[in-house]
């Protein structure tokens, strides 16, 4: 109920400002344009989208997520409205949901958009549709895996750019962390124990299977899972801070 | 009503507020005196819910607290130190919102919210953005907030802090007139004020309450019957030990 009114709140303050706009029409034209280009869509024909477009999406929202994110809990924290908040009949745990579920919205927003490509696909071959569904499962899932990380971020600091820069570092890491020319160059380097770590910590293994049409039970645990993980260590870090 | 049994914090070894008591009843002002970092603001916090006391307790109506935050929460109007608010929010859109967190809905909010706006003199800057408010205006709004749903219990972070001196006077005879059916706790550091609207005032130093009284029975224990004497009397001999 409660998370219901902070979502709602935050949503119109999304799209109260530039913020959530300039987001989605430079996740749009990115996320377009790459598969153009460098996804060589045209050329390969690659109807399920995997390659030249799905591929595109981390490394996109290791950027943007982080842009949509930051301001969660660094606003609140720096404009002292934390203690708005904070003395309202309002539960940490509805707040963090419902600031989490506003920018997921804004990401899902941005990824509905790109709904062309997929009736261009059918009209110029026959796709496997399952898996064009599963791939924005996926990739929407990686999202807000990245909002969350960013939200866990956002709790430490009142500092926009530091959250920013955290933000996107460790999102990066998750992205390069299971791509395959990095894991290949690691196993060169290190221990095979060292390769599956720094594996199980990025995201393409679970993308990459969505991607493929696969609903595995295990990629969606680990999603759902990450994700948790980062909303109870954000809850947990807002305690902290107020004791 | 407001109880406080020997609330502390401390923050790291600094010890912020020492083991404070005090009750504040239905129809009550309490003034709470004191100098810059007395604890006055962090004793806020901890009735308002906002940081966890490190031992003793708030009891708002008879709710603790630490133990209920969500039911105690909601007997409470706070007016942080800052007046925080959303700037990207309007004036209007702002006490909405603070609207539905206090779960009111239909015509009792469109009430609630018109009410707030007359009350504080908002009439004016509703439909403004509140980054483009002025500082009066600012604190005004924060004020509405913790007036909106008409609250048993009001606490007030230095309400008049900020207003010229015609606001001042209003904020001043808003407390006197909400006080007759509220329990209310506001902390100042201007002297008059607590002539002006309290029944009973507090004076803090160091985290500790150093004097207790009526206005009236404060002025009579001062040296030459002016609270500023007691007040510097009681703080400086204080923090001189
Ligand atoms: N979050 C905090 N961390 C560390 N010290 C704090 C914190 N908040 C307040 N203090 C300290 O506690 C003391 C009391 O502060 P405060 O309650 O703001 O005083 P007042 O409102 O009476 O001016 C001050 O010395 C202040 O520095
Ligand atoms: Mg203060």
């Amino acid at each position: 109920m409660n998370t219901l009114t902070i979502f709602r709140r935050e949503l119109k303050s999304y799209f109260a400002q530039p913020t959530a706009y300039a987001i989605i029409v430079i996740f749009l034209i990115l996320s377009l344009g790459l598969t153009f280009t460098f996804g060589e869509f045209m050329r390969i024909g690659d109807a399920s989208l995997e390659y030249s477009f799905f591929f595109w999406h981390p490394w996109l929202y290791m950027l943007l997520a982080p842009a949509i994110a930051m301001r969660l809990w660094v606003d609140e924290q720096r404009n002292g409205t934390i203690e708005l908040l904070g003395t309202f009949p309002v539960s940490t745990w509805s707040a963090i949901a419902g600031k989490f579920l506003a920018a997921a919205t804004v990401s899902l927003v941005a990824l509905l958009l790109t709904f062309p490509i997929v009736i261009t696909v059918n009209y110029l071959g026959s796709p496997d549709n399952g898996a064009i569904i599963s791939s924005y499962i996926g990739s929407f899932l990686v999202c807000c895996t990245f909002i969350g990380m960013t939200m866990l971020v956002s709790a430490f600091t009142r500092d926009q750019v530091v959250c920013l820069i955290v933000a996107v570092t460790l999102c990066t890491l998750m992205v390069l962390g299971g791509y395959e020319p990095v894991t290949r160059e690691l196993a060169k380097a290190t221990s095979p124990a060292t390769v599956e770590a720094v594996t199980a910590f990025g995201i393409w293994d679970h993308f990459a299977s969505l991607n493929r049409g696969l609903f595995r039970l295990q990629d969606f645990v680990w999603f759902a899972s990450f994700i948790t993980l980062c909303l109870v260590g954000t809850s947990t870090i807002l305690s902290a801070k107020r004791a | 009503m407001i109880e406080v049994v020997n609330i502390s914090k401390h923050f790291g070894t600094k010890l912020a507020v020492d083991q404070l008591s005090f009750t504040v009843r239905k129809g009550e002002v309490l003034g709470f005196l004191g100098p810059n970092g007395a604890g006055k603001s962090t004793t806020m916090r901890m009735v308002t819910g906002f940081i966890p006391p490190s031992s003793g307790e708030a009891r708002i109506c008879g709710i603790s607290i630490t133990e209920n935050p969500y039911e105690a929460k909601t007997k409470i109007g706070y007016l942080p130190e800052s007046a925080p608010l959303y700037n990207d929010m309007t004036v209007m859109g702002f006490l909405k919102f603070c609207a539905d967190v206090r779960k009111l809905s239909g015509s009792a909010k469109n009430d609630a919210v018109e009410k707030a706006i007359e009350t504080c003199f908002l009439t004016s800057v509703a439909h403004q953005s509140i980054d483009t408010l002025s500082k009066g205006y600012r604190h005004r709004t924060c004020l509405a907030q913790a007036l909106l749903h008409d609250p048993e219990v009001l606490i007030l972070d230095e309400p008049t802090d900020g207003l010229d001196p015609n606001q001042k006077y209003e904020v001043r005879q808003l407390i006197k007139r909400l006080g007759k059916d509220k329990a209310i706790l506001f902390s100042t550091h201007i002297l008059e004020e607590v002539e002006a609207s309290c029944t009973r005032a507090v004076i803090v130093d160091r985290g500790k309450i150093v004097a207790d009284g009526t206005p009236a029975e404060l002025i009579a224990k001062a040296p030459n019957g002016s609270l500023t004497e007691l007040f510097r009397k009681v703080t400086t001999t204080d923090t001189a030990a």
